[in-house]
């Protein structure tokens, strides 16, 4: 395993919490919590998996991951998006622009841990 | 015989008295109460400081001296004042629109709002008005020695000096007092024109019943008085054709160039409609001034012992025959003309000392940023509380140096020809518009030098201030320049000589100079604006676009008018845009109103340079100048109604267009509403449920299980505080709030805002001022102390200051009270001003504040339930916010 | 009686107004023609006095001067523009 998960979320207590499980389920988690600096983060060191938050200060997800959906290094990686705000037209639109998986907070962990992993093995 | 100590107690009673109606006087006006202050008799009245002790004292030896002639000095005013339709009325008029705050703002401001000018015209006031206030001085002191005298304390030049000096610091003490409290001149000095009015009064009836005890007492009825004046030496004296038409011409344009004149004339004046009134009631209070003059002359002259000085026979006849009381209340009379002359030309000078020699150089003498950074109220206020003093020092100086020798009449006649230098620029700047400030300097410069050469420097006496050879020879033996019979031309009486020369001279050279040279945009623009005054009374713009942010200016502006009456220009300037708050657009036309908003404090060249700081010196161009000031008049033509009525539609289409926007914003929220409470409300639900899970789930260390209990505790706090929050606005939008109404100080609410926002332990340093907080209020206090409660935390969030601070100012505003709540911090910016108060409105650095933006919103929905208002206030330095209070004496009434 | 033409009434109230604004501008210069008439008067012998005669003169021109302008200060309307525009723009209140 070891395989390395980017949490981009700005929720102090919500980073927590999905650490801590996914640490416990043998990933290697990295987090951030800033939607402007998010994309040069991404480029240290592209991760195999990227869970991203919509509502980020300074940059909207959905912008995030248009950029990541357009660069080449990145275009290949399964993107989750996790949003609070889950109206249709979010799902719609976080699809339309290449994200893998939509997933409406609040979740439970086995839900996160499940998409996780079958991301994972794709 | 009467006794000094008496006459010394009724004095100061009536000093005493004078202080109380200055000071009701003010009381009233501050309540709103102007209603007869400003009323056409008062200014009637206050027009009587034409009639100094000169008048009281002097007009008496006069026609002691000169039979008929004093008439003349009385006679030169009535033509003015029954001619009101002609100047007066434009002068008022011109006054009112350009906010002239002396004779020398007149000058300076018509002239293209010159520094110089008005440099000119205020040292030229100094020089002709400190012989006449070491005059008045000289009158009191010597009425006082003659009850000295006659109670037997013969009196020493030192006793003199001391009365002059008590009279001089007493009469500081007062125009500071009353005269130096408000700054706009646009407000007006109600206790100071109330105490000369009284003053006024006083001193006719004084007058009066002396000249009645003279002719009917004395004399045994008006037949034997006429007989009388036919059978004194005195009636031997005829007026000279040239003396009297001259001095008609004198005492005329003294009366409109006088700064004290033009102070309660045109500075004074609240409504035009008064000049009605005075042009019939001056010339006839005039006229009762000057009826008894000639037979209390006649009969001082028969009954009063050889050499005794006419100038007092007021004073001296009554006390002679026995009637003290009467001689008293001459007394005061004679006080009263003197005390109101001085109070109202040291105000007027002062105001010409500060307006245009200190606070000028005071701006220089700063960098030009300083504008908004300085405290410009401050200075003027201090400047002119030192201009006075040293106004009325020099008078007193010069009382010390001139001895008291000279005759009352010669002074006050030198003196009404030194300001009536100013007449020839006066009058050209108002009726002819190719007057220009090169024209108005030149004859301004020349008329003052021929003065002081013919006139001024010659009533010293011959070898004080100029030698006897040269009174014989001229000047270096040029003989066409001797001062009493310039080129040549001897035989004339000094005083038409003077006059005529030197307005000759004066005239000329304005006129010449004026058609030989260019004015510049802004003269012609100002040229026009007061020639034509009752075309546009509403007063030309004379900025074009301009680079002045509202908020800059208003900054300015607070600096100056203070903070209550700049915030109220500028919430009603926004207001007739069609705008709430307080930052208008900033147009042409509203820099060009608060340059003369601001011009009513510091003078028009001051204002003019200070907003020329603030708007990058961008002032009228050609085009500008055609648009407004175009000599074909064709603006003239230009329908006032349309005008109106397109003002009115722009109104209208603006407030459209902001509702509009407003409404399309509230759309987009409202979408963005439910997404909003989704996504405050599902945040902590996350937390929550994660946490719970991994309890449940699986093992996990104490200490670590503890934590996460914690955080869900938590969570779940931040979800009933939404909730609460929530359920709290629906029920305030709703209108279905229970108030719980109750009575409590201000103090105590504010107390227990601090304690429970946790301020006091925090960084933030909170200042209050606990003296003006004891106001007692009629609400519910519950919901007053949650307003103050989220203003508070909201200064401790999000003030950004490394050292916060949080001034909380309670004060009363047009019978509000409102409480001022003003951060340190960086403020907020213009566009969202008008944002802050919508729900989850918050601003673009979110998250660190832990809040769901809906702080404020619930503040604007419980103040408005209560009857009341929060507002944002821009311009503080930080972020400001002001809580109006429910109109008091509304709930007190409940 | 029949009730006066309204239109007409202001045409002439009108056409009155300006008529007594000349009036008003006329007033000063007779005023000042009548105050230097004393000087015209015949210089007679030195033991003719003329004081107490020049006193009742002046103050009867005078009272005539005064009268004129209180008469016309009762038949020109005035107004006061400048206080009508600030009441335009209230100040305070809602």
């Amino acid at each position: 395993m070891g395989q390395r998960v980017l949490l981009i979320e700005d929720e102090p207590n919500i980073i927590e919490a999905v650490s801590y499980i996914l640490s416990k389920d043998g990933w290697t988690v990295h987090t951030h919590s800033d939607g402007e600096t998010a994309m040069e983060k991404v480029m240290q060191g592209v991760p195999d998996l990227i869970i991203l938050d919509v509502m980020l200060p300074g940059r909207s997800g959905y912008d995030i991951l248009r950029d990541l959906k357009a660069q080449e290094t990145t275009a290949d990686v399964p993107v989750m998006m996790l949003t609070a705000r889950g109206q249709a037209k979010d799902r719609e639109m976080a699809i339309d622009l290449g994200a893998t998986r939509f997933m409406t907070k609040p979740f439970s962990n086995a839900e996160v841990l499940e998409s996780v992993r079958a991301l994972a093995t794709r | 015989m009467i006794s000094f100590n008496l006459l010394v107690l009724v004095s100061l009673a009536y000093v005493a008295f004078l202080f109380l109606v200055a000071f009701a006087a003010e009381r009233r006006a501050a309540l709103g109460k102007t209603g007869w202050l400003r009323s056409s008799t008062i200014y009637t009245l206050s027009l009587s400081i034409y009639c100094t002790a000169w008048t009281f004292y002097g007009a008496v030896g006069y026609a002691a001296r000169s039979g008929l002639e004093y008439l003349t000095i009385y006679l030169g005013p009535t033509l003015v004042m029954i001619g009101w339709w002609w100047l007066v009325r434009k002068l008022v008029r011109i006054g009112r629109t350009q906010r002239l705050t002396s004779i020398a703002d007149l000058i300076s401001s018509r002239y293209g709002k010159s520094t110089v000018l008005g440099v000119m015209v205020t040292v030229l006031a100094i020089v002709g008005t400190t012989p006449y206030i070491a005059l008045q001085l000289q009158s009191v002191t010597q009425s006082i020695g003659v009850f000295a005298a006659s109670s037997g304390e013969a009196w020493m030049p030192r006793d003199f000096n001391s009365a002059a000096m008590w009279v001089a610091v007493g009469l500081a003490v007062f125009t500071v007092a009353f005269g130096t409290r408000n700054l706009d001149a646009h407000e007006r000095h109600h206790g100071i024109v109330l105490a000369i009015a009284v003053e006024a009064m006083v001193k006719l009836f004084a007058l009066l019943a002396v000249g009645i005890f003279v002719v009917w007492g004395i004399a045994g009825g008006v037949g034997p008085t006429l007989d009388l004046i036919d059978a004194s030496a005195q009636s031997q004296l005829r007026p000279i054709a040239g003396r009297w038409i001259g001095l008609i011409f004198v005492s005329a344009g003294a009366f409109l160039c006088l700064p004290r004149m033009f102070q309660v004339l045109v500075v004074e004046n609240s409504d035009e409609r008064a000049l009605g009134t005075a042009g019939w009631a001056f010339p006839a209070y005039l006229l009762l001034m000057s009826l008894f003059v000639v037979p209390i002359a006649v009969v001082g002259l028969d009954l009063m012992p050889e050499g005794a000085n006419p100038d007092l026979f007021v004073v001296t006849l009554p006390l002679s025959e026995g009637r003290q009381g009467l001689a008293i209340l001459s007394f005061l009379g004679g006080f009263s003309s003197a005390t109101s002359m001085v109070i109202v030309a040291t105000l007027a000078l002062a105001t010409m000392v500060s307006n245009h020699i200190i606070v000028p150089s005071w701006l220089n003498a700063r960098t030009p940023g300083a504008v908004v950074s300085g405290d410009v109220r401050r200075v003027v206020v201090i400047s002119r509380r030192i201009s006075i003093g040293m106004i009325l020092a020099f008078g007193y100086i010069y009382f010390r140096l001139s001895g008291g020798g000279t005759a009352l009449a010669v002074i006050g006649l030198v003196s009404f020809m030194g300001v009536v230098q100013v007449l020839p620029a006066m009058i050209g700047g108002v009726f002819w518009r190719g007057a220009n400030r090169w024209g108005a300097g030149a004859g301004l410069m020349v008329g003052f030098t021929v003065w002081a050469w013919t006139s001024f420097l010659p009533s010293f006496g011959i070898d004080a201030a100029i030698s006897h050879s040269v009174f014989e020879n001229g000047p270096f033996g040029i003989g066409w320049l001797r001062p009493q019979a310039l080129f040549g031309i001897t035989g004339l009486d000094p005083f038409v000589h003077a006059l005529f020369w030197s307005m000759f001279l004066n005239t000329t050279s304005f006129m010449l100079v004026s058609i030989l040279t260019f004015p510049n945009p802004l003269e012609r623009l100002q040229g026009a604006q007061f020639v034509n005054v009752f075309d546009y009374s509403s007063g030309a713009r004379t900025w074009s676009q301009s680079a002045a942010q509202a908020e800059d200016l208003l900054v300015m502006a607070q600096r100056i008018l203070g903070g209550t009456a700049a915030q109220e220009t500028f919430r009603a300037e926004a207001k007739s845009q069609g705008k709430v708050g307080f930052l208008p657009d900033v147009t042409p036309d509203f820099i060009g109103r608060l340059e003369r908003e601001l011009a009513g404090s510091v003078g028009a060249a001051t204002a003019h340079a200070m907003i020329g700081q603030l708007t990058e010196g961008t002032i009228v161009s050609v085009e500008d100048l055609i648009a407004v000031a175009d000599e074909t008049a064709q603006i003239m033509e230009y329908s006032s109604e349309l005008e109106a009525k397109s003002a009115e539609q722009e109104r209208t289409a603006r407030a459209l267009l902001e509702a509009n926007e407003m409404l399309t914003t509230l759309s987009i929220q409202k979408d963005a509403f439910l997404s909003q409470i989704s996504h405050e409300l599902r945040t902590p639900m996350t937390s929550i449920r994660s946490f719970s899970d991994i309890l449940r789930d699986g093992e996990v260390e104490d200490d670590v299980r503890k934590r996460f209990a914690g955080i869900i505790h938590e969570e779940s706090n931040r979800l009933t505080r939404l909730l609460d929050d929530l359920l709290d606005l629906g029920v305030l939008e709703s209108g279905q709030v229970q108030l719980n109404l109750g009575q409590g100080s201000l103090a105590d609410v504010l107390d227990r805002a601090v304690i429970a926002s946790g301020a006091d332990t925090g960084k933030l340093k909170i200042m209050r001022k606990p003296a003006n907080e004891a106001v007692v209020v009629n609400t519910d206090l519950d919901r007053l102390a949650q307003v103050f409660i989220n203003l508070i935390s909201n200064a401790a969030k999000y003030c950004t200051s490394a050292t916060p601070q949080l001034r909380i100012i309670v004060r009363e505003i047009g019978g509000n009270t409102v409480v001022d709540f003003c951060d340190n911090g960086e403020g907020i910016p213009n566009e969202s001003q008008s944002m802050i108060f919508e729900k989850f409105s918050r601003l673009e650095d979110e998250g660190k504040a832990g809040g769901a933006g809906l702080g404020l919103a619930i503040c604007r929905q419980i103040m408005g339930a209560l009857g009341g208002d929060v507002t944002y206030l821009p311009g503080q330095g930080g972020a400001a916010f002001r809580v109006t209070l429910p109109q008091t004496q509304a709930l007190a009434a409940q | 009686m029949s009730k006066p033409k309204r239109t007409e009434f202001l045409e002439r109230s009108s056409y009155r107004q300006r008529r007594f604004r000349d009036g008003a501008r006329l007033l000063p210069v007779v005023a000042l023609v009548l105050m230097v008439l004393p000087l015209m008067w015949p210089r007679s012998a030195p033991e003719q006095s003329l004081t107490s005669s020049g006193i009742i003169y002046i103050f009867c021109l005078w009272m005539l001067l005064i009268l004129c302008a209180y008469v016309l200060s009762r038949v020109l309307r005035l107004s006061d523009p400048v206080r009508d525009e600030e009441a335009r723009t209230p100040r305070g209140g809602e």
